[in-house]
């Protein structure tokens, strides 16, 4: 029971962490929270239907499918996570200053919306198949076990959930001064992350090649296995042997991210000073 | 949707048309355990691992050492790629069956 309620955990964690943080980062977005358990839900059933065709996507592209799609689902999710932060940036200081004009702001909010779905329900979706595969994989060599697993798989997810949660909370309480600060850089270095693990998966399966492979063995000073290099290796990427190649992704990502966002905020300057004059004025 | 099937295929010619010259090895999970339990491999070389999986459950190829994880579904088998390494031992494991499924790739 205690090894599936630890492997069921693990899974949970990664992906509670990313909604706790996309669900602070997405305060004060109307509806959001409709989104977010939608995003949860189309995830869930997104995973069981994954571990349905897990055969047919292992045997995909000459036998590396699985590798691909977990590469894809992380790129869709990088793409997702930039969206939201160049989109933040414009209208994050708007939703601080409570300064909206109501037209724009229910297309909007329903683009960012939308966009929110996509990144939790990703998120789910990789976690929960390999969940999914790892119940089925209990489920059917150890009959006897089926409650046991079932109640470890439930701490664990409860547990996971719980740290999610606590995350969460703890961000809401960040100074409103720097919340958009601290969640834009949370996702920032969470797509970093997400975009090197895509680049992890693409050499493992010989579609990329590693470009020297460790740059670096901290495993010593700071496992990725361990609790706290785990969670570094969720929220900023951390890898204790990282290939040329991971890092390759990880800069480019972060670089072309943080552009976005600088361009963006230069534009969306003008206008922002507009709509609070008007407000004021 | 449309849009997200064509980078699929995208990326599955890439891997069709990559032509493999790695020498493979191949591993066997039976009852729960590695056959053989130790490999040994050439350093400095990118080699093909072939994964069979003899058990009718799915079983996942899990090693922190090789930084590599796989799920092989019952009775099918998969590969992955490791290396180039430097000399050593990278201990793998089944991670549903930890237990009894474990091994080691001796890097020589």
């Amino acid at each position: 029971m205690l090894s599936t309620a630890i492997i069921i955990f693990r899974e949970v964690l990664e992906a509670a962490l990313i909604i706790g943080i996309v669900a602070a980062a997405t305060r004060g977005v109307p509806g959001r929270g409709y989104w977010l358990v939608a995003g949860v839900m189309a995830g869930l059933l997104g995973a069981g239907v994954v571990a349905l065709f897990a055969n047919s996507i292992a045997e995909m592209a000459s036998g590396v499918g699985q590798e691909v799609f977990n590469a894809i689902v992380l790129g869709i999710a990088v793409v997702m996570l930039a969206w939201h932060n160049i989109w933040m940036t414009s209208h994050g200081a708007e939703l601080a200053a409570h300064a909206r004009s109501v037209g724009n702001d229910i297309s909007d909010g329903l683009s960012e919306c939308s966009v929110l779905l996509v990144i939790v329900g990703m998120a789910v979706l990789r976690e929960g198949s390999e969940a999914t595969l790892f119940l089925y994989g209990i489920a059917t060599s150890e009959g006897a076990g089926t409650m046991s697993m079932l109640s470890g798989g439930m701490v664990g997810l409860l547990v996971g959930a719980a740290v999610g949660y606590t995350l969460y909370a703890g961000l809401l309480r960040v100074p409103m001064r720097w919340f958009f600060t601290v969640t834009g850089l949370l996702i920032l270095f969470l797509a970093a992350g997400m975009a090197s693990r895509a680049a992890h998966f693409l050499i493992q399966a010989d579609l990329l090649p590693s470009l020297a492979e460790p740059i670096w063995d901290t495993s010593g000073i700071l496992s990725q296995q361990s609790i706290f290099g785990s969670l570094l290796h969720i929220l900023v990427g951390y890898e204790d042997r990282p290939a040329g190649m991971q890092m390759v992704f990880y800069f480019t990502a972060l670089i072309s991210i943080w552009i976005g966002m600088k361009w963006v905020a230069r534009s969306a300057k003008p206008a922002l000073k507009k709509v609070l004059s008007s407000e004021h004025g | 949707m449309k849009y997200l099937l064509s980078v699929f295929m995208f990326i599955s010619s890439l891997a069709m048309a990559a032509e493999p010259v790695e020498p493979e090895y191949v591993l066997v999970i039976k009852d729960h355990k590695f056959e053989p339990e130790e490999i040994t491999i050439p350093a400095g070389k990118k080699i093909k691992l072939k994964i069979v999986n003899k058990d009718s459950t799915p079983e996942e190829f899990h090693s922190d050492d090789l930084k590599r994880e796989k799920v092989i579904l019952g009775n099918k088998s998969g590969f992955t790629f490791i290396g180039p390494l430097t000399p050593g031992r990278y201990k793998f494991m089944g991670e549903f069956h930890e237990s009894t499924a474990k091994g080691v790739v001796i890097v020589k």
